[in-house]
């Protein structure tokens, strides 16, 4: 492991354990009003002060912290999970399966994800908990993030069918499931661990957006993206606000520092 | 030593001509300039700077105020207007201005063929006006049945002219459009011939031109405002009014309260696809009384607008000075009295929730649209206001079009929180919404006879104060519908915003006003200091 991995890992340990640990302190609420106390600096009580409806700043950074990785990351398993389903198979069987999955995967790396995220917001029940839209919203996300690495996992796959130890098994007697289960996934490790750490940032950057656009999670449930709307009127921003610029900034860098491709998706 | 004269001559004359031109954005390009055409806020912005009326109702006094026409008089059963006209006036392009040009934009506004929405208010019956042309200086226009508030129609009747080539170019107000490129800016100049004259007999309007830049972004307006590239913004958002408040504290001005509101409303639509345990709480008037008296409007006006608002009395804004109830107070912030009115309705509180008598938890969804940060802080304030008394609210934003279409079509909502602008001072032009019929009855729209007696009285009152022609009995028994719903609260008036807006400090004879268009509503006297220092 490089240095600059295990510095990039113990980063996001502590933020993951900071922000995860912060969900048991007492009284450290992120929907709390303190309608006295709006827009104030950091003091001893709000150390990132409160923001416009006098919520503490950093009880609602870890909280956001907490749900937009562990939920990017969820995404990320989920999407990476349909990569293996439909690229492993079309890869390994080839065929008018092949051909259909290839198209489905052209039309959604074409699709504008943004407005497709719009629509599908726009039609969610309403009296859903925040936390559930904002689950729903993850989901969505891994629904419609799946086609890159599957396009990626299809041409490993490729690549290993007509490879010896793939010829040995089938020769052996191995039935074709077995074969894809037990001998060529395996062997894709390398490109599904690099496909999972270049997702998270994708992902987490995604529901930045549209919780920048107010269309994340319901008030008061605080997101990444919700956090970064204090910033839009740039004659009010409050120095500690640009906390959550510097959150998303060091995760996905880190991110990027993990990935064993070491670069960020295109 | 003359050049050097005739140089600084010339730079004299160059800071006057650019002295004289004023700039201010519109939000988008207008969508006509036909001013009987007008439904949206930049095409009536045209309208109002390029339009002669023969009525205007003065922004500040909100009284009506003789224009192109010297006098008027309407008859006691309210169907006929006569106006003796102003003498010696001529059109932009110097065509003469007589009552034929009267007769003839009523009878093209009063035609269905022109479509005219400016024309609506006008349409007491199916029947068309007969104008009668009397002498060159006087018309008379009588409608089939009485309309309510006829000569405060006319401030938004811009005259045509009967007889110039140019059409609908030729205008009688005191700017002309000159150039237009869309989506980027739209140039004024000054009519010629417009009647007017100051005090002091000079010729208005002060500016010579009005460049109009369509600038959408709120942020470019305002970088371009601190830049000195704009001279006035006439809607600020709180925040930037504070944030202006802080860099130069001239340039921004708090008018008071606006017409406009925001509010909140229950769906009580019997169509509604939402479980009718639901609807039941939401077609309760205490129900809906506890919700109101559970919201802490002065902390929303505090906290939300920066202290730029008010808490709201009713549906009309004490803006409205005439046709506000002064009898009306807001609902007070009082948790234990809505407590009581919610078990006095058979709810109960167990814990900190709130259910009703069947044990159905009261929880509901308010949506609201997304991008509104002033909105989405009201319903957060909401929110945790009611959970005071158990009441658990989700917030659910939405992009504007989806919204709108769950309001209109699929009705697939709980509690709605909107804004309300009102455009005129009338309430007949609210008869849309007020009506039970009406497709802006929001909260229970189109319906064929009445859901409540209450709503069967709003109605009954409104046809009256229609066909009432004096104002004081309109006012009476405008005065009872606006005690209906403060005592029934079918929307919720949470807050009256204040009219905020930005002058530059080199702007002259600025008068802020509560109604639109709020900055420059005297367009004609506007100058900037530069202007006056090189004279005219």
């Amino acid at each position: 492991m490089t240095l600059r991995r295990a510095f990039a890992i113990t980063v996001l340990t502590l933020v993951v354990l900071a922000s995860v640990g912060a969900g048991f302190v007492p009284g450290f609420s992120y929907a709390e009003q303190h309608r006295e106390f709006i827009s104030s600096g950091p003091s001893a009580h709000f150390p990132l002060g409160t923001d416009d409806l006098g919520r503490d700043r950093l009880a609602r950074l870890l909280s956001a912290t907490r749900v937009s990785l562990l939920l990017a990351a969820a995404a990320g398993v989920a999407a990476l999970i349909l990569a293996v389903v439909a690229g492993g198979t079309a890869g390994y069987w080839g065929g008018w399966w092949d051909v259909l999955v290839t198209r489905a995967i052209d039309l959604l790396l074409s699709l504008p994800w943004l407005f497709l995220l719009l629509a599908a917001r726009a039609l969610l029940p309403l009296n859903v908990a925040p936390l559930t839209a904002l689950v729903v919203t993850y989901a969505l996300l891994a629904a419609l993030g799946w086609a890159a690495p599957a396009r990626v996992v299809r041409a490993g796959v490729r690549s290993f069918r007509e490879s010896e130890f793939v010829l040995r098994a089938r020769a052996e007697g191995a039935t074709e499931f077995r074969i894809l289960l037990r001998h060529v996934v395996p062997n894709l490790r390398p490109i599904l661990l690099a496909q999972f750490w270049t997702s998270i940032p994708v992902f987490v950057l995604t529901e930045a957006n549209l919780g920048f656009l107010g269309l994340s999670a319901g008030e008061p449930f605080p997101t990444w993206g919700s956090l970064l709307r204090e910033l839009q009127n740039p004659l009010l921003v409050r120095p500690e606000a640009f906390a959550t610029v510097g959150a998303i900034a060091l995760s996905v860098l880190c991110f990027k520092l993990i990935s064993p491709k070491g670069g960020l998706p295109v | 030593m003359k050049r050097l004269f005739l140089m600084l001559a010339l730079a004299g004359t160059l800071a006057a001509q650019t002295g004289s031109v004023l700039r201010f954005c519109l939000r988008a390009d207008p969508k006509t300039f036909d001013p009987q055409l007008v439904e949206d806020d930049n095409s009536e912005a045209v309208r109002y700077l390029t339009g002669g009326v023969l009525l205007r109702v003065n922004r500040v006094s909100q009284q009506l105020a003789p224009e192109l026409a010297t006098s008027w008089k309407v008859d006691r059963q309210g169907r006929r207007i006569t106006f003796h006209l102003r003498r010696g006036v001529t059109f932009s392009d110097g065509t003469p201005f007589s009552a034929a040009d009267v007769a003839f934009t009523m009878t093209r506004l009063m035609d269905p063929k022109t479509h005219s929405a400016t024309a609506d208010p006008f349409r007491s019956s199916n029947e068309p006006p007969q104008v009668s042309v009397i002498s060159p200086d006087t018309v008379s226009i009588t409608f089939a049945a009485a309309v309510s508030g006829l000569d405060r129609l006319f401030d938004q009747v811009a005259i045509l002219s009967a007889h110039s080539a140019r059409k609908l170019s030729a205008v009688l107000g005191p700017f002309q459009v000159t150039d237009y490129k869309p989506g980027v800016e739209l140039v004024l100049g000054r009519n010629p011939n417009y009647w007017k004259v100051d005090a002091k007999g000079r010729r208005l309007p002060y500016a010579d031109q009005l460049v109009l830049q369509i600038q959408q972004n709120r942020d470019l307006e305002l970088a371009r405002f601190r830049r000195g590239e704009v001279d006035l913004i006439n809607a600020l958002d709180p925040e930037v009014f504070e944030a202006l408040a802080h860099d130069a504290p001239a340039s921004v001005t708090d008018a008071g309260a606006s017409l406009e509101s925001e509010m909140m409303w229950f769906n009580q639509a019997p169509g509604a696809p939402i479980p009718a345990y639901k609807k039941s709480w939401f077609q309760s008037q205490a129900f809906r009384r506890a919700v109101s008296e559970a919201m802490n409007r002065a902390d929303i006006a505090r906290i939300a607008f920066r202290g730029h608002a008010q808490p709201a009395e009713g549906p009309i804004s004490p803006a409205n000075r005439f046709w506000f109830n002064t009898a009306l107070k807001p609902h007070p912030f009082d948790v234990v009295s809505a407590s009581r009115r919610l078990q006095s309705d058979g709810f109960q509180k167990r814990g900190n929730r709130l259910y009703d008598r069947q044990g159905h938890p009261v929880e509901f969804s308010i949506m609201t649209n997304a991008g509104n940060r002033t909105r989405e802080r009201i319903a957060a304030m909401i929110q945790q206001d009611l959970t005071a008394v158990g009441i658990q609210v989700n917030v659910v934003t939405l992009d504007f079009p989806s919204l709108i279409e769950r309001m209109t079509q699929t009705f697939q909502y709980e509690a709605c929180l909107l804004g309300l602008t009102n455009l005129d001072l009338d309430p007949s032009t609210q008869m849309n919404v007020w009506v039970s019929s009406a497709a802006n009855h929001q909260w229970n729209p189109n319906q064929k006879t009445p859901a409540t007696p209450w709503e069967a009285e709003i109605d009954r009152l409104m046809q009256r104060q229609a066909a009432e022609v004096r104002p004081e009995d309109r006012k009476r028994l405008f005065d009872h519908v606006q005690q209906i719903v403060w005592e029934q609260e079918p929307f919720i008036y949470i807050v009256n915003k204040n009219s905020l807006m930005a002058f530059s400090p080199q702007l002259l004879n600025t008068a802020p006003a509560a109604v639109a268009p709020q900055s420059y509503w005297n367009v004609e006297y506007l100058q900037r200091r530069t202007q006056m220092a090189g004279g005219r």
